[in-house]
């Protein structure tokens, strides 16, 4: 091997340097002058994304003796990824400068956030998506937590950390089972170990693949591992929300995607109905709970918990067809979480965080461009043509119905309906209600532009979602 | 190869007693204190397998850096054994089923590879002059560097954490400024003034 | 080594010795061993506490002990005498077990360091592979005899020196480890034989000069690491009474300052091995020397000489000790975590590119 090998890992290794170059730096920026800390995450993002384009790799390379696999599928998730992570950098600008949040750790910490999921989404062996897991787990946990000052942050990292130290250690556990049955931490060698003895799908492997599917269950949010879920969006500050929120669902999807289709894509009976038990579920709890909240964070989660039911759904179909259509609705549907956590961040002042949905009332009063825009994001979650999650959701739902299970489909159709009803009453609470607070929302040029970008574009993929679905089905086969 | 078998199960109840002890003992500090002595004999019982790079890591950084922090934070905390162990009695049967529950499970997936006829035919010693040191680090050098170097980060990683969690500036703290102390001159300080000598009055 | 034993010996007990199994002519051997070294460090450590107070006494300008024996030379025995006949008093709110093993676990490990440690190129009751990595685990479990000292005792005193004690010692430990890495990658072994040997040829050869800054680095971390002026925290007389070891009295405190003193022999024999040839002779290689008869011993590497440059260091000990005042407890922090770990991590990158580039004594390295 030499050193041109490594080029095809060249973007984490660019990252990991750009990462030391701006915690060098910020030592030494002060804090009024924070926002230099932001330029230089931003700028090392961008240069991490034109050394994503620049090695992009013709076909699938597998770097350092199998642990990193570099193809069309992780060179789509990197890209969405650091899209998604410097949005975030984006709209919490403001807030940190105006919450006393103004620690240049924010930044590192989502990028070395963003370092993990690129790890975990080129992740060709269980120990290196373990390791990435734990590189992004680990900057998450600091995040939620960023605001030591504040009660229920605090509450809600412990809740975390406890909680996900849990679930990495039963995916470890599951880890050590299937190297114990397979002899190999390898996706591809675990692929051929089974495929080439059917005497090793019994049960030991089984029990292993249990304790993944936990793992796996827990990190996507899907019930009944998703009790971390709605406490850490509420008790996180509104930006570390945001981060959450987004990219690492992405990451989510390459862990499932890489363990459970290029690893163990022999087993899709076994997996598949755990999957489908975990998918059914998250559905059901996900949007018949949300429909209760009140605080719009809380709210926003337990939707992500329905959400994560689609694309487990989708995964569960165990073909190419399901597949893409999964990583379609991973993608859309990161778009307009990412937008609407903008706006909420975007509506938060100094010394006071949007949580109640009834601080959305009378919005189009106060700020009418900006109403229309959480209108769009919430039409599109809730799957209202022809806004892009609407093209999301028909395509779980064909997969699901070409891979023969009617049932389902209807039951999707079912919580469709009803996560519409929440989803709409935000709407209604923007557009039917009197304000208390009159104020016009204030917010720089930059941020201003890109949240209307970002929510404008769920119209926009709406309108010609081809290209998009075109690109999920190329990268899946 | 007796000498070697006695070694081993003396070792190995040792161990074994040690960790039991870590679990029932009443006082924290014992407990820690015990698991010292447990992991010196998982030491010893992978030098006897001529693991002898793993023995002698395992005793430098659990036993010479982990356990000594640990025992540092239980001796801090004023710990109320006696609530804590409270629960022991009431959850016993319920962890004792999920550990043999887990011993089955061994037990089954060790089978399972005696079946497939995997097994390590008994201990092979190392060839002469076989150094597992250099071995390991071949290995991780180059197979594992990717991972090695992940971990690495992680490591990076969890210090920024800590420091971003726990280092703050407390208004009103009064720190020396150590430069300025050791850069301070007399003439800084005093003055000497040259006066006539005062009369008696 | 046979050799030398078969010239003493009368034959016939050169042939029972023969006839006996291989086995428990190794454990024979092996125990005299442990026993020789045993008692030798055990007399250096009680001719140290002599030598300390000569030494301090002449640099306070005083005489020091000189009314027991010639010179005050059995000085160091009537000390032993009476801490051996003092009663050993035991706190009746301590946690009375761990109170009494924990001058032992403190003991045990810096006696037990000794198995590696090579006097010459055939003394070395361990010959092992790790040697080094062994050398790091032990001293950095001498540490507990402090802490459950501390603890144990019930004293207040006794647990803020145990804590401080901790505290140093991870500081120091990382920066000690550093170090031997720089040693490591110079030496390409982990057997401290190997690293005597690399070091062979004279005393341009030895690690002092290319390693300085790790040799300082080193030194120092030891004088922390043992507890010894100017970083006896632990200790703090004025501070904390006598920190940890407050409430000990006769044999137990006897062995206390046994492992004390046995750790200083250890370290400064240590830091002779790792960056001053150990047994190796300075002169090797002069080989004009060898011409005049009387000055011929001077080439030859050995016990005296890895003796002389102990001696050297514990003298170091004791000049440091008359010199410095105590340092502050964060000032200490400081040192270890902001000035001595960047250091031996700049030097450790500097040799990696100075062994790449094949400058200075390193070149055969990265082969």
């Amino acid at each position: 091997m030499n050193l041109m090998d490594f080029l095809a890992a060249a973007p984490e290794m660019t990252l990991l340097g750009l990462i030391c170059v701006v915690m060098i730096a910020d030592l030494f920026i002060e804090d009024e002058r924070r926002v230099h800390t932001f330029w230089l995450s931003m700028i090392s993002l961008a240069i991490t994304a034109a050394v994503l384009q620049a090695t992009s790799p013709d076909t699938r390379v597998v770097i350092f003796d199998g642990s990193y696999v570099s193809d069309s599928l992780s060179q789509v998730l990197k890209l969405g990824a650091v899209l998604f992570v410097a949005l975030a950098f984006l709209y919490a600008r403001d807030y940190l400068r105006a919450n006393d949040l103004n620690k240049g750790e924010f930044y590192l910490l989502g990028l070395f956030g963003l370092l993990g999921m690129m790890i975990m989404m080129s992740a060709n062996s269980l120990l290196t998506m373990y390791l990435g897991l734990e590189t992004l787990s680990l900057s998450l946990y600091a995040l939620v937590a960023f605001d030591r000052n504040n009660v229920t942050s605090a509450e809600s990292a412990m809740k975390f950390f406890v909680l996900g130290a849990i679930a990495s250690g039963a995916l470890l556990y599951g880890i050590s089972w299937i190297y114990g049955v397979t002899g190999s931490i390898q996706f591809h060698e675990i692929y051929a170990a089974i495929s080439a003895d059917p005497s090793l799908n019994n049960l030991p492997l089984w029990f292993g693949l249990a304790f993944l599917i936990v793992g796996i269950a827990f990190k996507f949010g899907g019930v009944p591992f998703h009790m971390w879920l709605p406490d850490v969006y509420q008790g996180a500050r509104t930006p570390v929300t945001l981060y959450l929120a987004s990219a690492p669902k992405l990451a989510a999807l390459a862990l499932t995607l890489r363990i459970l289709v290029d690893g163990l894509g022999g087993l899709h009976e076994t997996w598949g109905t755990m999957i489908m038990v975990v998918a059914v579920l998250s559905l059901l709890v996900g949007n018949l709970v949300a429909i209760a909240q009140t605080n719009i964070k809380r709210m926003l989660g337990y939707s992500t918990i329905g959400h994560v039911g689609f694309i487990l759904l989708a995964i569960f179909c165990g073909t190419a067809e399901g597949n893409a259509a999964a990583l379609f609705y991973t993608l859309t549907y990161v778009v307009a979480a990412a937008g609407a956590f903008g706006v909420i961040v975007l509506m938060s002042r100094s010394g006071y965080d949007v949580e109640l949905l009834t601080d959305f009332n009378g919005l189009n009063a106060r700020s009418p461009w900006f109403a229309l825009m959480m209108m769009f994001l919430m039409f599109s979650m809730a799957g209202v043509p022809p806004f892009i999650g609407f093209f999301a959701k028909l395509n779980v739902i064909s997969a699901v119905l070409a891979a023969g299970f009617p049932g389902l489909a209807v039951l999707m159709v079912l919580v469709t309906v009803i996560g519409a009803f929440y989803y709409l009453k935000v709407i209604w609470f923007m557009y039917f209600e009197e304000a208390e607070d009159k104020a016009v929302l204030q917010a720089s040029t930059d941020t201003r532009l890109v949240l209307s970008l970002n929510s404008v574009a769920v119209l926009a993929l709406g309108i010609v979602p081809g290209w998009l679905l075109a690109l999920c089905i190329d990268v899946l086969s | 190869m007796l000498f070697h078998s006695i070694l081993f199960y003396v070792f190995a109840a040792i161990m074994f007693g040690a960790a039991l002890g870590v679990v029932f003992s009443r006082n924290p500090v014992h407990s820690v204190m015990l698991l010292v002595l447990t992991f010196f004999n998982a030491a010893v019982l992978w030098l006897m397998a001529e693991a002898e790079f793993l023995a002698i890591v395992l005793v430098l950084v659990y036993v010479g850096a982990v356990m000594v922090l640990f025992l540092f934070v239980v001796m801090m905390l004023d710990v109320n054994v006696e609530a804590a162990k409270r629960g022991l009695t009431r959850y016993a049967p319920f962890g004792i089923a999920i550990a043999l529950l887990m011993v089955v499970e061994l037990m089954q997936l060790i089978w399972l590879r005696s079946q497939v006829g995997d097994t390590v035919g008994g201990f092979v010693p190392n060839p002469e002059g076989y150094s597992n040191t250099k071995a390991l680090g071949s290995v991780l050098y180059t197979e594992h560097v990717y991972a090695f170097e992940i971990a690495a980060v992680i490591l990076l990683l969890a210090i920024i954490a800590a420091i971003t969690l726990t280092m703050r500036k407390r208004p009103g703290l009064k720190v020396q400024n150590i430069a300025k102390q050791v850069g301070v001159r007399a003439k800084d300080r005093i003055r000497v003034v040259k006066m006539d000598a005062e009369k008696k009055s | 080594m046979a050799d030398f034993f078969a010239g003493l010996v009368p034959g016939f007990v050169w042939d029972i010795w023969n006839s006996l199994p291989p086995l428990v002519q190794y454990l024979t051997v092996t125990v005299w061993k442990i026993l020789f070294l045993t008692i030798g460090v055990i007399l250096i450590v009680a001719f140290s506490t002599y030598f300390e107070r000569k030494v301090i006494g002449s640099m306070q300008a005083r005489v020091g002990p000189n009314r027991v024996g010639p010179l005050g030379l059995l000085q160091p025995f009537a000390d032993v005498i009476k801490l051996l006949i003092k009663e050993v008093i035991v706190p009746s709110q301590s946690s009375k077990f761990l109170f009494v093993v924990a001058p032992l676990l403190s003991l045990t490990p810096a006696l037990a360091t000794w198995a590696v440690i090579p006097l010459n190129n055939w003394y070395v009751i361990a010959d092992i592979n790790a040697g080094l990595l062994y050398v790091l685990a032990l001293t950095s479990v001498g540490v507990y005899g402090v802490i459950l000292a501390g603890w144990a005792t019930n004293s207040k005193y006794a647990l803020l020196g145990a804590m401080r004690s901790a505290a140093q010692i991870v500081a120091y430990e990382i920066a000690m480890g550093f170090a031997l890495v720089g040693v490591l990658m110079a030496s390409g072994s982990l057997n401290l034989g190997a690293i005597v040997e690399a070091q062979s040829g004279g005393f341009s050869q030895w690690f002092l000069l290319p390693l300085l800054p790790l040799f300082v680095v080193y030194w120092i971390s030891g004088v922390a690491e043992t507890n010894r002026a100017p970083f006896d925290v632990a200790e703090g007389e004025s501070e904390i009474v006598a920190g940890f070891h407050v409430e000990y009295s006769g044999v137990a405190f006897a062995v206390f300052f046994l492992a004390e003193y046995a750790n200083m022999v250890l370290i400064s024999t240590l830091t002779a091995i790792f960056f001053l040839g150990g047994w190796a002779s300075p002169f090797e290689g002069w080989t004009f020397l060898n011409d005049i008869s009387w000055l011929a011993w001077l080439t030859v590497g050995g016990l005296p000489w890895l003796f002389a440059k102990m001696c050297l260091f514990m003298y170091t000990f004791f000049w440091l000790r008359a010199t410095f005042p105590r340092y502050r407890y964060d000032q200490i922090m400081r040192l270890g975590w902001k000035v001595f770990i960047p250091v031996t991590i700049v030097w450790i990158a500097v040799e990696g590119a100075m062994a790449w580039f094949h400058i200075g004594p390193w070149s055969g390295l990265s082969a």
